[in-house]
């Protein structure tokens, strides 16, 4: 996608999300997500180690959560956003994919595309962040990998994520 | 109610006495409206005259449960069946007028030699006293259940002039596990659910199996590759190739009516969108081209355009549109979630998942009257798919932790519990016509 067509389609994801805002009735349970406030990479230096990402609080994190039918990143997750994308500006040969996945309700095919758009979503934070582009690969699972096979809120909030895998670390 | 336990406790008894292959499939039938016209239908059971032991199908029962399951008739209970005629000369028209019914249905299964079994069974009109059919099939024992689907769909045919589709397949997917131990099935079993078999095993997801117009192809998404890839595999051969393994999405594959093409929905050039490949030779024309989420593209009987579910007006609604190109018009505009389109009858009625609030259920529009109607009692109830006559409906539905098919006949008065299996069943596709 060009730079025009992107710029086009956050703006009606904006649009869309900002008219969906009035209608949508939110009853969902608040998710397991524990909101990292350091901003900061770990260390004086403000630079990571390879190891960080195993044993760096924010680099830790690295599911998130979405909410109903909806694609923008919420505000507790720009911590693990920024911590990630500076990890990636850091190691330029780092690989990450963004797993997109979305709750069991609607159909498979359609949540497939649900869960493209935030691992997009995911996609274009980080990469605004700091990090390229090309170290941001993106594969939608839609709902056919659930963390949770119950049929309620609770379940389908931890469902609807996107996880931040690497695939090389360095 | 209790009546209904009994049947299912009942039918639970006996297949606990069947055996392995018949345990976790339920049989129990839910009428949900009685009050509707059905034509009643007696089916004695068929005496067997060969030598030897008699065949472990019980075809009678099978073609009785076919024509019951189908909406269209009410079938008289074996236990309230007196006579046991085998053949014209043994019919007594005055108790099955007495009974009640419309039509009788009786047969006997002879040797056909080398192992092989010859049915003969004939269709009478009780008031008229008349015979209306008298064929004889021939198959091996271990084939007796297509024998009974065939004759079922004789029958269906002679009396309502429509095809019979009960000799027909379905597909569907099973999923057991949780996580990295998620095991996930393609599967193939009969139109009733009996004879499950294996077409693909895999520890990656598998989505969306789509028949070839001459049942002899699977088209499928497996993201055995690390991503979603759409395959085509020749069902009794297993071999089968890689179609489109593109970045992105690959999903949503349908074969046209004429089986030279194939549409599917792909995400590479930025958002899912509708795409049609030539399958002779390979060319991929893009039909839609919009940011929103297009996707699940069903054909109209006539190949000229397809149904697809877009979310380009906020929530996914049912669009069609030329196979030549342009733009789109949307068909539905009742419901806040219309998806996964079905189509039948010459794309007079078309069949989606439809969503309210957190319930999904089947519904059917009439192209005609504009009309919708529910068939399905909803919770997440997903991916209908007509049978080839358009006379039932498959779909997949969630009872519980398990995953479970239901057939329902199109007028919704039926409805049949199929497949039930531990873990998730999804994604029925009913199977076009066999050959003859």
């Amino acid at each position: 996608m060009n730079n025009a067509a992107r710029i086009l389609v956050s703006v009606m994801l904006v649009a869309g999300v900002a008219a969906c805002a009035k209608k949508a009735v939110k009853t969902e349970a608040p998710v397991d997500q524990t909101p990292v406030t350091d901003t900061q990479p770990a260390g004086d230096t403000g630079r990571y180690k390879v190891g960080d990402l195993d044993s760096d609080s924010c680099l830790r994190q690295r599911v998130v959560y979405f909410d109903l039918d909806r694609t923008e990143i919420k505000p507790e997750f720009s911590a693990q956003i920024s911590c990630h994308a500076e990890y990636l500006r850091q190691f330029p040969n780092a690989r990450v994919t963004l797993e997109g996945h979305a709750d069991e309700r609607g159909t498979r095919e359609y949540n497939l595309g649900l869960g493209e758009r935030r691992g997009n979503a995911v996609q274009s934070a980080v990469s605004a962040a700091g990090a390229s582009m090309g170290q941001l690969n993106v594969v939608s699972y839609g709902e056919e990998r659930p963390v949770d096979r119950g049929h309620d809120e609770s379940a389908w909030a931890k469902n609807r994520r996107v996880e931040i895998v690497y695939t090389s670390a360095n | 109610m209790n009546n209904r336990f009994l049947i299912r406790l009942s039918l639970a008894l006996l297949l606990c006495v069947l055996g392995n292959s018949a345990i976790g499939q339920g049989l129990s039938i839910d009428i949900t409206d009685g009050s509707r016209s059905a034509d009643p239908v007696a089916v004695v059971p068929f005496a067997f005259e060969g030598a030897g032991l008699p065949p472990e199908t019980d075809v009678a029962e099978i073609v009785r449960a076919d024509l019951a399951r189908s909406g269209k008739f009410f079938t008289l209970a074996k236990r309230d069946i007196v006579e046991f005629p085998t053949r014209e000369s043994e019919v007594q028209f005055a108790t099955w007028r007495l009974l009640k019914q419309n039509y009788l249905v009786v047969g006997r299964v002879a040797d056909a030699g080398e192992g092989a079994l010859r049915v003969e069974f004939e269709l009478f009109d009780v008031a008229r006293q008349s015979r209306m059919l008298g064929l004889a099939i021939s198959g091996q024992r271990t084939g007796m259940r297509d024998v009974a689907h065939k004759i079922a769909d004789l029958i269906y045919e002679k009396i309502l002039g429509v095809r019979g589709a009960f000799w027909t397949r379905i597909a569907y997917v099973t999923s057991v596990g949780l996580g990295q131990n998620t095991q996930y099935a393609l599967m193939v079993a009969d139109s009733d659910g009996f004879n499950p078999q294996v077409v693909v095993r895999s520890r990656e997801p598998l989505m969306s199996p789509a028949w070839s117009p001459d049942g002899r192809k699977l088209a499928y998404v497996s993201f055995e590759r690390s991503n979603s890839a759409i395959y085509i595999q020749d069902v009794s051969t297993g071999s089968r190739e890689l179609i489109s393994a593109q970045k992105g999405i690959n999903g949503g594959p349908a074969f046209s009516p004429d089986g030279s093409k194939l549409a599917m929905n792909l995400s590479y050039a930025g958002s899912p969108d509708i795409y049609i490949m030539d399958l002779a030779t390979r060319k991929t024309t893009r039909l839609t081209s919009h940011f929103a989420i297009d996707v699940e593209a069903a054909w109209m009987p006539d190949g000229r355009s397809l149904v697809f579910t877009s979310d380009r007006s906020g929530k996914p609604q049912l669009y069609e549109v030329p196979l030549s190109g342009g733009d789109a018009s949307r068909l539905t505009f009742q419901g806040q979630y219309n998806a996964r389109a079905t189509i039948c009858c010459d794309g007079k009625k078309i069949a989606m998942a439809q969503g309210t609030g957190n319930v999904y259920r089947i519904t059917v529009f009439d192209r005609a009257t504009g009309t919708y109607s529910d068939i399905s009692p909803g919770n997440v109830d997903e991916s209908p798919s007509f049978a080839p006559n358009g006379s039932m409906l498959i779909y997949a539905a969630t009872e519980g932790s398990r995953g479970v098919l239901y057939a329902v006949s199109t007028d919704g008065r039926v409805r049949q519990r199929l497949v039930l299996a531990d873990g998730d069943v999804r994604e029925p596709a009913w199977s076009p016509f066999r050959q003859r």
